[in-house]
Formats: C-alpha cells, sequence, structure tokens
C-alpha cells in the first residue's frame, strides 16, 4: 500500500472515532434549549414533557426576587413576553443575579408547576455594561443636567 | 480633543477607501506611484484611528459623561487603570480599539515590507485597507463610541466590579493583538493567489505574522482563563462557553499552520492546505468576532446584543465567498511538489497532528455552533454542555500530545529502524516508568495515568534532545555547559523555542489531569471562632479557623471581609481573606450588585480556594472552601509557552541583516543531531 492511502486510512480511523465520540455524546449531554412559552406549548403538546431536564432563557420578572436569608436559595419568576413561571433555585447565587436581567436556568419542571433549577446563569442586565438612558429614573440615581430641549 | 478624535475616525474612514482604491487599482495597472499612494494612505488610515483612539482615552480621562460610553462604563472615583482599561470594557470602544491594532498591523506590514515582495504588497496593502476600512465603518455607523447623550449625567455609571481586576484590563487587548493578527497572513494570502506566488518570501512573512499571533492568542486566552478563576468564582477556567470557544477555534488553526508550513518549507508538500489554513483563521477570528458581539449564541460572557454582529455576518460571508472563488481559480498553482514517501516520516506526524488540530477545531466548533445547526434542522434550540467537548477533545488532545514528542524526533522522508530505536526508545521507557510510579503510589484514575504517561514520553524526548544538543557543543566547541545551552538554544530558535513550547504543553496538560482528583467540597456557615476541618486530595487536613468579619470602605466599594486562620496538618499556613464588596460611585450611591472576591491559596500540589458566597445572619459568613489540584501548573505552562514563543520569535543576527531570504536558506543549524 502506498503511503498517501496508508495516511488517509489512518486519517479516517481518526476521524471516525471523533465522528462516533462526537455523536454519541451529543445524545448523553444535548438539552432542549427554550423559552417559557416554548416550554408551556410543548407540554400542551405533549403532557409527558413535564420532569425533562430543559435550560429555559427568560428575563426575571421585577419585585418578584425573594431570597432565602442563608444566601442559598431564591424563588423567582421569569417570564417571555406570554408565559411566567415560578423559579426555585438552590445553590450559589451569581452576582449578576438581579431585578429584570436575562437568566438562563438549567432544571425541570415540577407537578406544581414550578420549575425547580439546579443551575442558575445571569447575564449582567446588558451583560456588563449600563444603559445611561434607563437610569434617569431610578431612584438611586443622582440627577443630572438634563438640557432643556 | 474628544471632537478632534471624532472627527479622526471620519477623516480615517476616507484614508482606508482612498488605501482600498489606489492599491488594488496599482496593483492592476502595475502603477508604482499609485502603489506608494497608497502605502502612505495605509500610515495615514493608522495615524487618523491613533488620533481617534486618543481622543477616547481623553473623554474617558476628563470624565466627559455627554458621551454615552463614557457614562456606561466609567465613574469619577473609577481608578485610572480601570479608566485607561475601560477603553476596551464595552462593545463600541472595543471595536474601536480593534481597529486601531488592526490599522497598526497595516502599517508594520507596508513598513517591513517596504523593499520586499513589490510585486505582491499592493494587494496585501489593498486587502489590509478593505478590512480596516470595513472595520471603521462598523465603529462608525453601528457602535460609535462618541454617541452624545440628549443630557449630561452628574456621575457615570461605573465599570462592572468583575471587570475590575488586572487581568481583566490586560486580557482583552492580548486577544485584540491576537485575533487581529490573523488578518496580516491572510492579506498576504490573497496577495500571494492573486500574483500566484506561494513560495520563497512569502513563506516568512507570514510565518512571522501567524507567529505573532499565535503568540498574542495563547497570553490572551491563559490570562482569559486565569481571570475566570479568580473572579467569578466557580473554581474553573474553562466551561467550553462560546466566547472561549471562539478564542481557540483561531489559536488551533493557526497553530495548525504553524507546524504544517514546516512542511511546505522543506518538502514544497500541502501548499493548498497552508493557504486553506491561513484564510480559515482569519474567518475563524472573525466567526469569534460575531458570536461574542451579536448574542445569536446563549453565552455569559457575550457583550451585549447588538446589531454589529449582523455587520460581521455579512463581512464573513462575503469574504468566505470571495476568498473561495480566488482560491478555486488559482488550484493550479499550488500543486504539491513532492508526495508523502513513509507514514513513518516526520511529514506524516506532522500531517496527523494537523488532522487532531483540525480535527478539535471542527468538534469545538460543532458544539457551539449545536443550538443554531439543531434551530435550523429540527426548528428546536437545543444545547451540549461541557460533556461534549471533554469527551470528543480528551482524546483527540491526547493523541496530540503524544504527536508533540513524535513530530520534532523522527526522521524527515522515512525514518529508519535504527532511527527510532535511538530517538524513542529512552522516551517510551520513562512513560511506562511514569505509570509504574503513579500506580505504586496509588493513583488509579484510568485517564490520569494515561496523561502522565503521554507527558512523561514528551518530557523526556524534549529533555534528550537538550541533552543531546548540550553535549555535542561541548564536544566540538569545547564549550561550558552554560555556554553550550545558551548558544545551543541561540543559534537554533526556531528549533529549540519550538520544544520549549512544547514543554509548556506538557506542564498544561499535567496540570488539565489534576481535574481528575478534584472532590467537590460542602458549603460552610462560619461564626467567629468556628473551626470548619477539610481533607484535602492528596489526604492532608487542613483547619480553617474564622476570626470573623471586618467592615470598611476603600477607594469606590464597600467591603465586607472575612479572614481566615489555616493550617494543614497541625502546621500554619498563610492566612486567607475573602471578601465581598458593594461597589459604590462618587456620591455614594450603590452601583451594580453585590461582587465577591475570592482568597486563593497558591501552592505546587492545589489551590485552596475560598469562596464568600453570601451571610447567614450580620456575623455567620457561608463560604465554599475547594480544593483545586495542580491549578498552578496551568499558568506555569502559559508561561513556558509564551517564552518559548519569544525565543521562536526573536530575530536572529544574522537574519536581520540578510532579510528574509537568508530565513528561506537551507537551515543553518551548527551542531546537527539526531534526525
Amino acid at each position: 500500500m502506498k503511503a498517501r492511502s496508508k495516511f488517509l486510512l489512518g486519517g479516517l480511523v481518526v476521524i471516525g472515532t471523533s465522528v462516533v465520540l462526537m455523536g454519541s455524546s451529543v445524545q448523553e449531554t444535548a438539552q432542549y434549549f427554550l423559552t417559557p412559552s416554548e416550554l408551556a406549548n410543548k407540554i400542551d403538546r405533549d403532557p409527558s414533557f413535564v420532569d425533562v431536564g430543559v435550560k429555559i432563557s427568560a428575563k426575571v420578572v421585577t419585585g418578584t426576587i425573594e431570597r432565602a436569608p442563608d444566601g442559598r436559595s431564591v424563588k423567582f419568576q421569569m417570564a417571555d413576553s406570554t408565559t411566567t413561571y415560578n423559579v426555585l433555585y438552590k445553590g450559589v447565587i451569581p452576582d449578576t443575579f438581579t431585578d429584570g436581567v436575562d437568566v438562563v436556568v438549567d432544571g425541570r419542571l415540577d407537578d406544581n408547576g414550578t420549575f425547580q433549577a439546579t443551575i442558575l446563569l445571569a447575564k449582567c442586565a446588558s451583560r456588563y455594561e449600563n444603559e445611561p438612558d434607563k437610569y434617569p429614573q431610578s431612584p438611586s440615581y443622582p440627577t443630572g443636567t438634563k438640557p432643556a430641549a | 480633543m474628544t471632537l478632534v478624535g471624532e472627527l479622526s475616525l471620519w477623516v480615517a474612514i476616507l484614508m482606508a477607501a482612498w488605501t482600498t482604491t489606489v492599491s488594488w487599482a496599482g496593483g492592476y495597472q502595475r502603477r508604482s506611484d499609485l502603489v506608494f499612494s497608497g502605502e502612505r494612505a495605509m500610515y495615514a488610515t493608522f495615524a487618523f484611528t491613533m488620533v481617534a483612539s486618543i481622543g477616547l482615552w481623553y473623554a474617558l480621562f476628563t470624565h466627559d459623561f455627554s458621551l454615552r460610553f463614557v457614562s456606561s462604563y466609567t465613574s469619577r472615583n473609577l481608578p485610572s487603570v480601570y479608566t485607561f482599561s475601560a477603553f476596551w470594557a464595552g462593545q463600541a470602544g472595543s471595536m474601536l480599539f480593534w481597529t486601531l491594532i488592526l490599522s497598526g498591523y497595516g502599517a508594520l506590514a507596508v513598513l517591513f515590507n517596504r523593499k520586499r515582495l513589490r510585486e505582491m504588497m499592493p494587494w496585501v496593502t489593498g486587502t489590509m485597507g478593505l478590512i480596516t476600512l470595513f472595520f471603521l465603518l462598523a465603529t462608525a455607523f453601528a457602535a460609535n463610541p462618541f454617541e452624545r447623550l440628549d443630557w449630561v449625567p452628574a456621575d457615570g455609571r461605573g465599570l462592572n466590579p468583575q471587570l475590575q481586576n488586572p487581568g481583566m484590563a490586560i486580557h482583552p487587548p492580548m486577544l485584540y493583538f491576537g485575533y487581529v493578527a490573523t488578518a496580516v497572513p491572510f492579506a498576504f494570502a490573497i496577495g500571494a493567489l492573486i500574483t500566484r506566488q506561494l513560495d520563497g518570501e512569502w513563506l516568512a512573512a507570514v510565518r512571522r505574522w501567524s507567529l505573532l499571533s499565535w503568540f498574542f492568542l495563547t497570553i490572551g486566552i491563559v490570562l482569559g482563563m486565569w481571570w475566570a478563576y479568580v473572579e467569578l468564582g466557580w473554581s474553573g477556567y474553562w466551561a467550553w462557553d462560546p466566547v472561549e470557544n471562539s478564542s481557540l477555534l483561531p489559536w488551533l488553526t493557526g497553530t495548525a499552520f504553524l507546524h504544517s508550513i514546516m512542511i511546505q518549507e522543506k518538502r514544497g508538500m500541502l501548499r493548498k492546505w497552508n493557504v486553506t489554513l491561513v484564510v480559515l483563521t482569519f474567518l475563524l477570528s472573525i466567526l469569534g468576532t460575531f458570536i461574542t458581539r451579536s448574542g445569536v449564541i446563549e453565552s455569559v460572557h457575550a457583550f451585549a446584543q447588538s446589531e454589529v454582529g449582523w455587520w460581521f455576518l455579512g463581512f464573513l460571508i462575503a469574504a468566505t465567498i470571495l476568498t473561495a472563488m480566488l482560491v478555486s481559480t488559482r488550484l493550479k498553482d499550488m500543486e504539491a511538489k513532492a508526495e508523502l514517501e513513509s507514514m513513518v516520516s516526520r511529514e506524516a506526524a506532522f500531517l496527523y497532528n494537523n488532522l487532531v488540530l483540525v480535527g478539535i477545531a471542527f468538534a469545538t466548533l460543532w458544539g457551539t455552533l449545536f443550538p443554531i445547526l439543531s434551530e435550523w434542522v429540527q426548528d428546536e434550540k437545543i444545547t451540549v454542555g461541557m460533556p461534549f467537548f471533554n469527551s470528543v477533545n480528551t482524546p483527540l488532545g491526547l493523541l496530540l500530545l503524544a504527536l508533540t514528542g513524535i513530530g520534532p524526533l523522527i526522521a524527515w522522508r522515512r525514518a529508519s529502524t535504527a532511527n527510532l530505536k535511538r530517538q524513542f526508545l529512552m522516551p517510551v521507557v520513562m512513560g511506562f516508568v511514569a505509570v509504574a510510579v503513579l500506580m505504586a503510589l496509588g493513583m488509579r484514575h484510568f485517564y490520569a495515568l494515561v496523561f502522565y504517561g503521554i507527558s512523561g514520553f514528551v518530557a523526556t524526548t524534549i529533555t534528550q534532545e537538550f541533552v543531546k544538543g548540550i553535549g555535542a557543543r561541548r564536544r566540538m566547541y569545547q564549550e561550558g555547559l552554560a555556554m553550550a545551552s545558551v548558544r545551543l538554544v541561540a543559534r537554533n530558535r526556531r528549533r529549540y523555542g519550538g520544544y520549549v513550547v512544547h514543554f509548556g504543553v506538557v506542564v498544561m496538560f499535567a496540570a488539565f489531569a489534576g481535574q481528575f482528583f478534584k472532590k467537590d467540597y460542602a458549603q460552610v456557615e462560619l461564626k467567629e471562632g468556628d473551626t470548619y476541618a477539610a481533607v484535602d486530595p492528596w489526604g492532608h487536613t487542613w483547619n480553617f479557623r474564622s476570626e470573623g468579619l471586618s467592615r470598611y470602605n476603600t477607594v469606590n466599594r464597600n467591603v465586607t471581609a472575612i479572614s481566615l486562620v489555616v493550617d494543614r496538618d497541625g502546621e500554619p499556613m498563610p492566612p486567607m481573606v475573602a471578601e465581598r464588596r458593594q461597589h459604590f460611585d462618587a456620591s455614594q450611591n450603590a452601583t451594580f450588585e453585590p461582587s465577591t472576591e475570592v482568597a486563593i491559596l497558591e501552592m505546587a500540589g492545589q489551590d485552596v480556594y475560598v469562596f464568600f458566597s453570601g451571610m447567614l445572619d450580620a456575623d455567620t459568613a457561608i463560604l465554599t472552601i475547594n480544593f483545586n489540584p495542580l491549578v498552578i501548573w496551568v499558568w506555569i505552562g502559559g508561561i513556558i509557552m509564551a517564552f518559548g514563543g519569544v525565543i521562536v520569535m526573536w530575530p536572529q543576527a544574522e537574519r536581520r541583516e540578510r532579510g528574509y531570504a537568508a530565513e528561506m536558506a537551507p537551515q543553518h543549524e551548527e551542531v546537527l543531531v539526531g534526525a
């Protein structure tokens, strides 16, 4: 056999193994990534979908955060434009978690309709920036010199 | 000054447009007056972008809060080092910073080649000009840092506390230096394809710039890992997050290129593949920018969702199509000059190295884009997590590590049995010795043993090369040990610098394997005087006694700190202090959510990592205490890799005099050992 074909054969073995590995680990670790309304839709169509591990991307409803006094768990509501879910998260609460932020929660919906989260990722309100337009209204913010229009 | 900066941005756009137009026209019509004008315009583009940047820095330091960017990222009480680095903390500023580096590289490429590669340079300058023009337009129209608010806040909102970290001040620039440098080899590839000159001086120029890009990407990625580790409090340094992945992708293809280009230099093979890798590396860094800035893929690190992302997508598609068309018309000029002769040869080892690096890149890209792909195919977003990346990339990574030991030692063309025996007997034995010793010490983790067996093998190959080289010099030139070592490396920088980089890789892999010994530890609640005892992965018993909490104000924050008196097996260790911080602005109003400052005790065997997660009541702290095995070696491995990179890049005296031509002459090595 020529060296070139031998190399190609070896290459195929490497590529083949990686593809098999990729395929099998996709099956093991793949997770639905949904919005609250997509989750509600899925459950409407297939009631057995409750209690399946999913990732949900949503916004924290302002004013709903109840932190446990020991700082180890938090209850809040997450929502998109149409659907709202209650969430109970147990674990270390990230520094960026606050009213109105985008969160990604990882967990499952229990029978009572509460989302039991095991992972909570909060994306800083606008990630790493502050929108100056929003804060003239915020009470804690010093009033600037807004020019007369 | 701010206004001058803003105007300069627009002038820079005109300059970049001029650079592009006259360079292309000059190249096409072979008119040197146009070519020179284009080159001078490239310098001018850089100069005006520089003035624009100085204008933004001036606005930052004079607290001109009428600029949206300044009021979004700084405040009056922000320490000046972070006021300086706030330049690249947000979308708009980082776009300008990116453009500044890009135009600077463009100017340098023109400067270095003002007497060389005359036929190719107009196209290179034109391509650099075009990319710069794109970035300037995107900055000016989609993310302008000079955008004004219709009111002037009394103070800015301050910089996110997580970005107030020395790692964050240098990590982004390093990464940008690396990302942006991929544009230069790309421009040279375009120039070479158009002029059909894919050898000689071109190779040297492309290699040099790729090396520069590799060097900065390496530093940038390692600094990013370090930042995530010390700042985010999760006691890990790599999570296969889309943003992390997008910095790794061009590093992988760039590394593949630095190896495969050697085959082209020595044997005239792989010419199509090398051009493809150069182009791919650039496109992947643009893809990374798109992922980071568009918000299409969920990531905790990403910048705010912004229309800039769509500019990049458009650019990516246009660049891919145009380059593919150009390559397809030049396939005939890129035929290989030689064939692979044997599977047992350095060529074959390097080819496998390329295959594995590109394989890792492909798997990583696949996993990163999986949510988008699944949405297209199944109309549902599905994500894959860390286990996906780990289970695919760990075996590939181990294969790569083994090739790191094999590649440099095996003979070109066809290795003889004698060559194999001479080079590999000792390393293979040492690899097995490493496994045997670790098993005797009680290590039973399969993957860890494989990691350390291969690490032992590769480390021995490298040591053996140094020992042989130094020994030969001592015999031939009667030099002392120190002199022989220094001269060996100094006279063969590419080869021995490469070994140093490889050694850094070995150290880093050995550190990665530390993850296998990690255990999960519980959260603990400590009042003043309480003690928590834990056993680390190596069997030592640790005691942490709380000295209570202290509260105080400093610069721009209110700090709650807990100090711990620590001992290991009864022997006292340095005290550890973990903090929670509430940042505030100049008028004492709280900004941002409370943040945490981890306490880390770094030791050779492990890091003790104390995260202050919250308060149970006014005087009880909740801590998470972790032992992270071998983490310090990740940073040490990174430093060694960067150091090796410096050795490889350092220009040799004779090369400086004779230019690229000398570099391309047959490698002049004073001592030929091994193969």
